[in-house]
């Protein structure tokens, strides 16, 4: 129904809005190779100097090193409390579940900046120095998020009578978890931990209020940048940390929506 | 066995989370001693009232006025854009569109912020490719210019997916009847599809206008000396200025903000949109 000059007109913004969208991280990527350490446009030259010089350079090892473990970490502690609330409100009603859920939105959907100053304040009063563990508590709170909404939705696409055929069938608990359960929401398990790696991974606005003297790989570039220092070794953590926290989302992508064909 | 699997997760999030944000809350009414640089815990309303001290009214004003600018330039850029998602491009690019808006998502924020950087700056993609077409040089690297448009760049997924979300519940039957009656391609627009889009467009904002006045990556490193926003102040008094109260007194500012807000987006419709 649309006219033929409306319909050009569409095409011609949806290509403007993709190139928005995308130009961006494409220059990003190409100033990676920049030969030049001054970062201008066009780059005069490509080299992959700057990945071996990042890779030797001992302050991005430690935070790589870092932001590796805190990542892990928070992921393990969102895949353990994110599958149990998931678990627990998926099946059931109960006084106040509503408000239960919304407990674990929170952290989503308060801006970063609230969730680090809480925090901040928090570790403060009680006397907890900051270190590792307080990135990775920083960084749980908002990765259960996304495990608990994809088990969730994946419970709730499989029917309950699964679990009941087993018990019925003289299954034990530990037995239905193993040979029901775990196949059933074993691919949304993993999706979800990898959503959590990718989040943890290159979070800043949180971390910067719950990371002691440690630098994570976003913290270090954060300070680099703002220094206008090792710009170079900048390009390429930059372009290292998209590669990273997309590999794991598009797996993350392939693994739920396959799952959503006859076997799910 | 259900209250034994949900108490964990909820008992954590209780005793840190919830108490967290209870102590920032507390912490607003303590007072941080000049001389040591301690927090001591008298209760008064100082931090409060310091609020309303120069210069941050003017902060408070700057951040909503850029939250609304930011807000509605997703608006323009998103609803042609989900539309024609819809309603002119074919599945498979349908499918390949929703990817791409949604993945950058999931690309580092700060260095989608720092690419703006690399392209704004005076010796940057912008102006060679203004120079190319025969234009000047646009100097709007550090201004509050630059702040807006990488803004909009960080948030606009946030805009699309909702848009696209209430554009392709409206039935195909809806527009057959507009243009029955007679309504034409500008008239279905304006007084079917628009008012349909509307809870859409309100979450879309909740997230644009909610992200804006949180943030303090952006003003730091793509604004300039006067592009302080909200943001900018938690995060300077909690690191440099060394005074978490006050810090934490002027982060209600945003939550408050966010409260008027959110029951306005209410009233659009927004949370069936969500």
């Amino acid at each position: 129904m649309e006219t033929r000059a409306t319909r050009i007109g569409l095409w011609a913004w949806g290509a403007l809005v993709f190139a928005f969208l995308w130009i961006p991280l494409a220059i990003m990527a190409v100033y990676a190779f920049n030969s030049s350490n001054i970062q201008s446009w066009p780059i005069p030259g490509f080299t992959t100097k700057w990945f071996s010089q990042a890779w030797h350079d001992e302050e991005v090892r430690t935070a790589l090193w870092l932001s590796l473990r805190a990542g892990l970490l928070a992921t393990a502690v969102a895949l353990v409390l994110g599958s149990l609330a998931a678990f627990g409100l998926a099946r059931t009603r109960f006084f106040g579940r509503d408000s239960v859920s919304f407990l674990f939105v929170l952290p989503i959907a308060l801006p970063g900046i609230i969730t680090g100053l809480a925090l901040n304040s928090f570790f403060v009063i009680w006397g907890v120095s900051f270190s590792l563990w307080t990135i990775v508590i920083g960084h749980a709170t908002f990765c259960v998020v996304v495990v608990y909404n994809n088990v969730l939705a994946r419970l709730r696409r499989t029917s309950g009578s699964f679990f009941e055929a087993s018990a019925d069938l003289g299954a034990n608990g530990f037995q239905t978890f193993r040979l029901v359960t775990l196949p059933t929401v074993g691919t949304a398990l993993v999706a979800g931990a990898l959503l959590a790696f990718a989040l943890s991974w290159d979070e800043i606005v949180v971390t910067y209020f719950t990371a002691g003297a440690e630098n994570t790989l976003p913290l270090l570039l954060f300070g680099f940048i703002r220094q206008g220092q090792n710009l170079p070794i900048v390009n390429v953590i930059a372009l290292v940390v998209i590669v990273v926290s997309a590999i794991p989302v598009w797996v993350a992508q392939r693994l739920t929506s396959e799952s959503r064909g006859p076997r799910g | 066995m259900t209250f034994g699997q949900i108490s964990a997760p909820v008992a954590a999030f209780v005793f840190v989370y919830v108490a967290a944000v209870v102590v920032l809350l507390i912490q607003g009414f303590w007072t941080t001693d000049s001389f040591t640089g301690k927090v001591v815990h008298t209760w008064n309303l100082d931090n409060y009232r310091a609020i309303a001290d120069a210069p941050y009214p003017r902060i408070i004003f700057r951040t909503i006025g850029m939250a609304a600018a930011v807000t509605v330039t997703c608006m323009v850029l998103a609803f042609p854009y989900a539309y024609f998602m819809v309603r002119v491009a074919g599945p498979r690019l349908r499918v390949v569109l929703l990817v791409a808006t949604v993945l950058p998502l999931w690309v580092s924020y700060l260095v989608r912020v720092y690419s703006w950087r690399l392209i704004l700056n005076p010796d940057g993609a912008l102006n060679w490719a203004l120079n190319l077409v025969g234009l000047p040089d646009l100097n709007i690297a550090y201004t509050n210019w630059a702040m807006w448009i990488v803004f909009t760049y960080i948030w606009f997924p946030f805009m699309v997916l909702p848009v696209y979300a209430a554009l392709e519940r409206i039935p195909q039957s809806y527009l057959e009847a507009s243009a029955d009656l007679g309504g034409r391609g500008p008239t279905t627009l304006r007084r079917v599809i628009l008012p349909l889009a509307v809870p859409g467009l309100a979450a879309g904002s909740i997230f644009t206008f909610s992200l804006t006045l949180g943030d303090y990556i952006a003003p730091s490193l793509v604004g300039g000396p006067g592009s302080s926003l909200i943001g900018t102040v938690v995060f300077e008094n909690l690191g440099l200025a060394n005074n978490a109260p006050f810090a934490a007194a002027f982060a209600t500012v945003p939550l408050a903000i966010m409260a008027f807000y959110l029951l306005l987006m209410k009233r659009l419709g927004a949370f069936e949109s969500l």
